[in-house]
This record gives structure tokens, sequence and C-alpha cells, in this order.
């Protein structure tokens, strides 16, 4: 089993200003870990953290259970695949892919030898002896894979790896990543702005926003049960409709707002009297031409047809967008665009979380 | 060349031909060519020139190599050159590195500022105050004899007085061509090496060094060449021990009054210094036009 | 940037807690601070010595022993009429190198981004020649050349020797910015009518002015501080690097170190004034 991963109490400021707050988090051995958020949440800082390249200004980084404190980049049991990848553009693919070893003064021939191995493992046997330059993007993208794996880390750092990948082929890395962090059984901690991409390849997702950690859970956890106003909003799409708790029963939560009272499960730290938003997926909602009780009067503006779904997109009367997913079977009875239509949904689907 | 007519016209092509032609044939080419026929003809008397002992030989040349002395003194400025030409790059190579990639773009503007200062007055004056201060009553004997580091007063000038003038006059184009190399790299390539295990030095050798092989190979062949030629610095710094080829070179001219023989000297060294130029180029695998940017 | 930032997280996590680890993560700091330290002073050092003998009243300029405190040397300076005549022709020569190298430096910049690629490389190599020839070698063949052509050295002479490689200076400073210039500008023009001559007088030439008043720049202060090449065409003139050169036989007194004091304060004024016209400039968009 590969080393896990822990972050206790983990603060780093730069010149006062603080990139990541009080951050506790363990990362299972053998896990693929991703950390979620908008571009400048902190989520890099984290993982240069981890690599050693910056140290944390208060707290505590520990790989395999053994405290990192005072121990180099170098001296680590971690790998990062970087943004750019910083191949080495004056070596060749074998040379890059075996650097970590020449480090570790491993006789030339078996490096060469552990080089196409690993050739083999990323699918582009005898490419040894090409230059850097030569390679196309997704060649690139698994020798620096290649690369990080060669030294044998016990955890892979990767920093947005596909992100100058274009789709189809990200789609594709997406899927052999996976498959190589079964096959290897490696710790992989996973950085991305790409929830689909987090959401597809992790076992669990750390969600960040403004250098503070919002929540840890498994992609359908995350989906199902956001913690907080920012995952609802940033995991999925989510309609929000905010206002003051006016009761709570059993679990459910109401909530007074200029569109009316809407009800949901209750999140933690919903008080009565407090502001606090429901917040219901598109999915959960339900979409009728006729004017039924408990449901909001919209315009609708236009449907986006999204391939499995569309997406219907309506402005209430207040003036709030909505979304509303409509399944393909229904699609040829779907509102048009300017045509009234009531949105509705069971308490049961929403949920009512308090705001900070 | 009909490139150029065509977008600046007959008169304006005309006038950058011609300048470009004045420039190149009568103050390069034409000087030298006329240094080599000065150094294949023999020293003679006014009245003999044009008559039969006017005509090419290498004896100028094969004076120098029969010489013992010369001969000497010009494989000691190659070995001398050579020595400040390590020291220069071993004293710089740290500091243009810290500059390119390790202090805030404030601090590196700074040091480039004051690195420029000293070298914007002139070499003369640098030399000057090499002279001054290694003088034998002068500041650094006073200073070395008062912590008692040494009990009396050391010769500096010499060998030791000659490098240490010459590796200051010359840091500086040592240092920028490789500041600037180094300045491409990319930050991320040094991590990534860092991430992968590799120690600081091995870091250097392996991606740095190669990285900035053009900008090193740039500021020792200037720095080379400057030491080499250089004239000021072991007159004022020398000793009677420490005597350069240059200077040999400018007896032949001005004191021996054998021109002939002083521009074959020069031609020696020109051709010495080519040659050292193309090794260079070689060894780093690196082309002239990457040295000159 | 990121490297000091991680010193100072170096410094502060290990507080405290391992000795033999922090003495190790200081270790090279350490070392490197020392080396800084050294490297700067090698650098200032015989600068402030020679300022500071300025102002020593012994005869030898020194600072050791300090005989006591005098601006004499000042007016010394001041009335030392060869310093001046000097100086002056230094000047003179500057001003001639400049009007001989801008043009044909420019010129050469020109010719060389107008050929073809093969023919360019050639001639790259035989332009930059000059800049790795030693000094002595250019002043010699530069002598030996108008001795048979019947002009002794002198001024002329010291001019054309210094502006043969001061022109390669200028050539690679004008190609350098010559090869950001989108030519998509003159076709332009050329579109609205304007001649050939106007296109280069109204469309290249402003682009490239700041190449060229740094290029003048530098040909004035490779010029100025020239001295291997000068030696052997000077004849019996006598610019300032010479005259401080023999001064150090002759009889060197402060007065030569009141020249170099003066020198650097120049510098100094002249490096701050390009430093906050590059500010200024900087914050514009480049032309």
């Amino acid at each position: 089993m590969s080393h896990s991963v822990d972050l206790m109490d983990v603060e780093m400021a730069f010149g006062g200003v603080h990139a990541v707050r009080r951050l506790s988090a363990h990362v299972e051995g053998g896990e693929f870990f991703s950390i979620l958020g908008p571009s400048g949440c902190g989520k890099t800082t984290i993982l240069r953290l981890i690599a050693g390249f910056i140290n944390p200004t208060a707290g505590r980084v520990l790989i395999g259970g053994k405290d990192m404190a005072g121990i180099g980049a170098d001296r680590r049991p971690t790998s990062m695949i970087f943004q750019s990848l910083a191949l080495f553009p004056l070596m060749s693919v074998w040379e890059n892919i075996a650097f970590g070893l020449e480090v570790r003064r491993m006789p030339k021939a078996d490096r060469r030898r552990r080089a196409e191995e690993l050739l083999e493992l990323i699918a582009l046997p005898g490419y040894g002896d090409r230059m850097v330059h030569e390679l196309s993007g997704g060649q690139k993208q698994r020798v620096a894979i290649a690369r990080a794996l060669a030294v044998e880390p016990q955890v892979l750092l990767l920093d947005e790896p596909l992100s100058a990948l274009d789709l189809k082929l990200r789609q594709h890395m997406r899927a052999e990543l996976r498959a190589l962090q079964k096959r290897t059984g490696v710790t992989f901690i996973y950085i991305t702005h790409d929830q689909s991409e987090a959401l597809a390849m992790s076992d669990r997702v750390a969600v960040m926003s403004a250098g503070v950690l919002q929540q840890i859970a498994t992609p359908r956890e995350l989906y199902s049960s956001p913690a907080t106003p920012f995952v609802a909003k940033f995991v999925g799409e989510t309609n929000e409709f905010a206002g003051k708790v006016s009761r709570t029963v059993d679990g459910i939560a109401v909530v007074d707002g200029p569109h009316g009272s809407f009800a949901g499960r209750a999140g933690d730290e919903v008080v009565v009297g407090g502001t606090a938003a429901v917040y219901v997926r598109p999915e959960a909602v339900t979409v009728s031409r006729e004017a039924r009780p408990d449901s909001l009067e919209a315009r609708a503006d236009r449907i986006e047809f999204e391939g499995a779904v569309a997406m219907l997109h309506a402005t209430s009367r207040e003036g709030q967008p909505l979304l509303a997913a409509i399944p393909n079977q229904l699609l040829s009875r779907a509102p048009a665009a300017g045509e009234t239509v009531w949105l509705s949904f069971v308490p049961d689907e929403a949920l009512v979380l308090a705001h900070g | 060349m009909g490139n150029l007519f065509a977008r600046f016209g007959t008169g304006l092509g005309a006038l950058i031909v011609g300048l470009v032609a004045a420039w190149l044939v009568s103050m390069v080419l034409a000087p030298n060519l006329m240094m080599l026929d000065f150094s294949l003809r023999p020293n003679l008397m006014p009245a003999q020139i044009g008559g039969l002992d006017d005509h090419y030989t290498l004896a100028n040349f094969a004076a120098l190599a029969g010489d013992p002395v010369h001969r000497v003194i010009f494989l000691k400025t190659i070995w001398a050159s050579a020595l400040v030409m390590v020291t220069t790059l071993a004293v710089t190579y740290p500091i243009a590195y810290w500059m390119a990639k390790v202090a805030s773009p404030r601090a590196a503007a700074l040091a480039v500022m004051a690195l420029i200062i000293p070298f914007w007055i002139n070499e003369v004056l640098r030399t000057l105050a090499w002279y001054i201060l290694l003088a034998f009553g002068g500041p650094l004997n006073a200073a070395l004899l008062w912590l008692g580091i040494i009990d009396q007063p050391v010769r500096w000038f010499g060998d030791f007085g000659v490098l240490a003038g010459m590796v200051y006059a010359y840091i500086l184009f040592m240092l920028f061509p490789i500041y600037n190399s180094i300045s491409t790299l990319d930050t991320v390539q040094i991590e990534a090496a860092r991430n992968l295990g590799a120690s600081t030095p091995r870091i250097h050798w392996r991606i740095v060094i190669p990285h900035a092989k053009a900008g090193i190979a740039t500021g020792c062949v200037f720095t080379f060449m400057l030491a080499a030629g250089s004239y000021v610095a072991p007159a004022l710094l020398g000793a009677p021990g420490s005597r350069w080829f240059t200077e040999i070179i400018y007896n032949w001219f001005f004191e021996g009054g054998n021109w002939n023989r002083g521009a074959a000297y020069a031609l020696v060294l020109l051709t010495l210094y080519m040659l050292v130029v193309l090794a260079t180029l070689k060894l780093f695998r690196v082309n002239l036009a990457d040295v000159a940017k | 940037m990121t490297v000091r930032i991680e010193t100072e997280g170096v410094a502060r996590s290990a507080a405290g807690r391992d000795w033999t680890a922090k003495a190790a993560a200081l270790l090279p700091r350490i070392i490197f601070a020392g080396y800084m330290i050294l490297f700067f002073t090698y650098l200032f050092l015989p600068l402030v010595v020679m300022g500071a003998a300025t102002f020593n009243t012994s005869k030898f300029p020194t600072v050791t022993p300090w005989l006591g405190t005098t601006l004499d040397w000042f007016s010394a300076l001041w009335s030392d009429q060869a310093m001046w005549r000097a100086l002056g022709l230094s000047f003179l020569i500057a001003l001639a190198v400049i009007a001989i190298a801008l043009p044909a430096g420019t010129a050469a910049a020109l010719f060389l981004t107008s050929l073809q690629p093969r023919a360019r490389t050639f001639l790259y190599a035989f332009m930059v020649s000059p800049l790795l020839t030693p000094g002595v070698a250019i002043g010699i063949a530069t002598l030996v050349l108008w001795h048979q052509l019947g002009v002794g050295g002198g001024t002329f002479l010291i001019v054309l020797a210094q502006a043969s490689f001061i022109t390669s200076y200028v050539m690679l400073m004008v190609v350098a910015r010559l090869q950001r210039f989108d030519r998509v500008q003159e076709e332009a023009a050329a579109g609205l009518g304007a001649s050939r001559f106007m296109i280069f007088r109204r469309i290249l030439l402003p682009y490239l002015r700041p190449s060229l008043l740094a290029a003048a720049f530098i040909a004035f202060l490779q010029s100025f501080e020239n001295y291997n090449t000068t030696l052997f065409v000077r004849g019996t003139e006598t610019p300032l690097t010479v005259y401080i050169a023999t001064k150090v036989r002759t009889g060197l007194t402060p007065a030569v170190n009141a020249l170099g004091l003066i020198l650097i304060g120049v510098t100094i004024l002249a490096a701050i004034a390009i430093e906050i016209v590059r500010r200024r400039s900087a914050g514009r968009p480049v032309a």
C-alpha cells in the first residue's frame, strides 16, 4: 500500500497574504484524491507544500505518517507532474524518463532498460531516442507521467496536467490516468479546476475556495449533499433561492424569500431566523404549463440541448435566472421561448444551506 | 541584394551598400590584409623597399618561434588568459544564477545597477584603482598587517596583480551573457529536477549549465579575448616577471622599430584567438550567431 | 521569487525543532551570503579606495597612511591644462566615432536583414569579427594600412580604428530591434502612396529610434574608455585614457583620483537618469 498524506492545520501565507488557511485533510494510501477549486483558491499551493517546494508557515505535512519538516523536495517520496510538464528540452525522451534514476546513481544500462519498460507502459515503445520537441502534446503528457513514475514515488502529484490538451485527448487521458492509478496503486493527488475531471476520476474530492477547504467527499456525496453554498454552486448546476429560515420540521427547513416559501432538507448550521438558501439541481425541477400550488412562475428563455438532457433556461418574475433539465423523451413537448411555465420540486430533493 | 533596392529604392539602397562596403572593406578587410602583408616582409630601410631583399618571407614568424623569451611570454599569455577566463567564470556564475533565478526582480535590477556603475568608468581607471589598492605601501598590505595575517608587506604586483585586475575588468563581459541565458530557463525545469531527487550540483550540471551554454561560451570567448589582448592591466599591475605578449608587440612598434615583426606577432595573437573561438564554439556546440547576441 | 519564500519557510518551520536539519539548511545560505559579501567588496573596494585617496594630502594617491584631509586635489585637477585637452580630445573622438559608426552600423543592419539566409550567415560572421578581434590587432592593422598610404597616427586614425569595431556593436543593437519589425507597416504605407524614402523616414527610422539612441550611448562609452586600440594609432595625440595611463609613469598624484571620482559621480547620475527614463517609458506601450 502506498503512503498516505496528512495535512495538519496547515497554513501558508505569502508576505502576509494567506493562500491557505488552517487546513486539515487526510488522503488514504492508494487513493485517487482530487483538489477542486477555481484558479487562485490555493490548490496549487497545497500541492507545492506536499512536494516540498515551499514550507508551511504553520502546521505540518505528513507523508506515510512521517513529518516532512526539514525534508527538501529532492528527498520526499513524492513526484510531480507539472502543468507545463517541464520536460527537459535538451535531453532525449529516455533521458528525461530516466533522469530520476540517474540521480539515484543507477547504472546507465539499467536506466535505459527501465526507461524502455516505462515507454511500453505509456504505449510509446521505440520513442526513447526522440527529442522532446518531436512529440505531440499527448505524447509529451505521457512522457511526463513516465518520468514521474520512474522514481517509483509513493505519492504522485498532478498539477492540472491535462489542461493543455484538446477535449477528445483530455477525455482519453482521464481514462488512462485512472487505469494507471489502479494498476500502480500509487497515491494520486490531482489538482484541477474542471469539476467533470475531478468527479470522473477521483475516489474523493476536496473542494477549495479562497484558501479555505469547503468539503471532502466522494463525487456522489459532493453532488447530492454539498456541505456549503460554494460547493453546491461550484459542483454541477444549481438553482438558488435565498431568504430567511422561518421554521424547521423533521429535518426539513422552510426558507421565506422574495419568490415565496420553499422547503428542503436542512443542512448543518441551519437555524430558524438565520439567512439561508434552498438549492435545487436542475434535474430535480419539474416543468409544467399549468399553474400548480407551490410552484414558481417563470418565462422560458431558451433550450440548450446538451446530449443526454436538454437544459431549459428561464427567468422568474423577480428576474432570477432558473435552470431545469428536460429529459430527451419529453423534449418534443418542451415549452417554446417566451412561453410562461411553472417550476416545482419536492423538498426531499432540495437542500437548505446556511449562508456564512 | 535586389531585395534591398526593391525595399529602399535606388538612392537609399546605394547609400546603404556604400556605407557597408566602406566599413567592411576600408576599415576591416584592407587593414587586416595589410597587416598580413607587413608580417610577411622583412624590416627594411626605406631605400631597400622594392629592392632585391623585398620579398615574402616567414622570418618574422620564425623569429617568434626561435626567441625563447618571447615564446615563453606568448605561451604564458595564453595560459594566464585561460586562467583569467576560468576564474572569472567561477566568480560570476553564482551571482548570475542568483540574479536570474533567486533574487526578486527589484533586487536583480539593483544588482544590475551596482554592477554597471564600476564598468561605465573606463578600464584604465579601474586598473588604476587596483594599482592604488595593491601598492607595496598601500591599503591592502596595511590592512593585512594590521590584522596580523602577514608580518611584512607583500609585493602584489606581478601575476597576482594582473589576475585580480583582469578578472575585475572583465566580470561584466562574463556575467551578462550568462545572466541573460539563465534568465530564459523556465524555473519549473529546476523544480522538476529537484522533485525527481536531483541535488543542487546536479541541477546545475544537468539543467542550468546545458541551458546556459551559449551564454557561458560567449562570456568565455569575450573574456579570453579581452585578457589576451589586454595591455593596460599587465603594464600597471604586472612585474618584469609577468610580461604580457601585447607588451612585446608594443615594443616592436614603438621601441624596437620593427613594424613587420610586430605585425607578425599581432597576427599570431589574432590567429590564436580565432582558434580559441572556434574551439570554444565547437566544444559548446554553439554557433557564431548565438555568441553575438 | 519562489526560492526566496522557500528560505523563509525553512527558517521558520525548522526553528526550535530540529537543530541539525536547521544547520544543514542554513549552511549553503551562509556560504552564499559570504560569497555575495566578498563579491561586492571585490567590486567596490578598489573604487572606494580610489575615491577616498582623493581627499588625502599624500602626494602619492593612497589611504595609508592618512596624512590629512584636503580638497586641494580637485583644484590641482581644475588647473591641469593637459587633462582638459585630453578630455576635450576624447569627447571629439567619441562624437566622430558616433558620426561614422551610427550610419554605417544601421546600414549594415538594414543590409543584413534584406539578404538571403545563407549570404546573411556569412556576412554576419564578417560583421561581428571586429568584436572578436583583440583591440591591439585592430590598432596595428589600421596603423600599417594608413602608414602605407602616407597617413601617420593621430586623431583621424584613432577615430577610424575605434569606429571599425564600434560599428559592429551598433549593427548588433539595430539588428536586434529590426528583427521585431513588422514589415506590414511598410506595405501599408506603400499602399497609401508613400515613396520608399518616405517610408524609411517616417516608418522605419522612428521605429529604430530607441535602439539608435542606445547604440549611440554605447558607442560613446566604448570610444571614451578605449585604450588598447587607441594606444597604437594615437601618434602623438593624448586622449584621456592615454593621459591617465601616462600619469602612472610620469608621476601619479591624487588629481587623477579626483578625475576618477568625478567620472564615477557622472556615471551614477547617468545611471539614475537612464533608470528614470526607462521606468517612465516602461509605463507606456512599446513603440
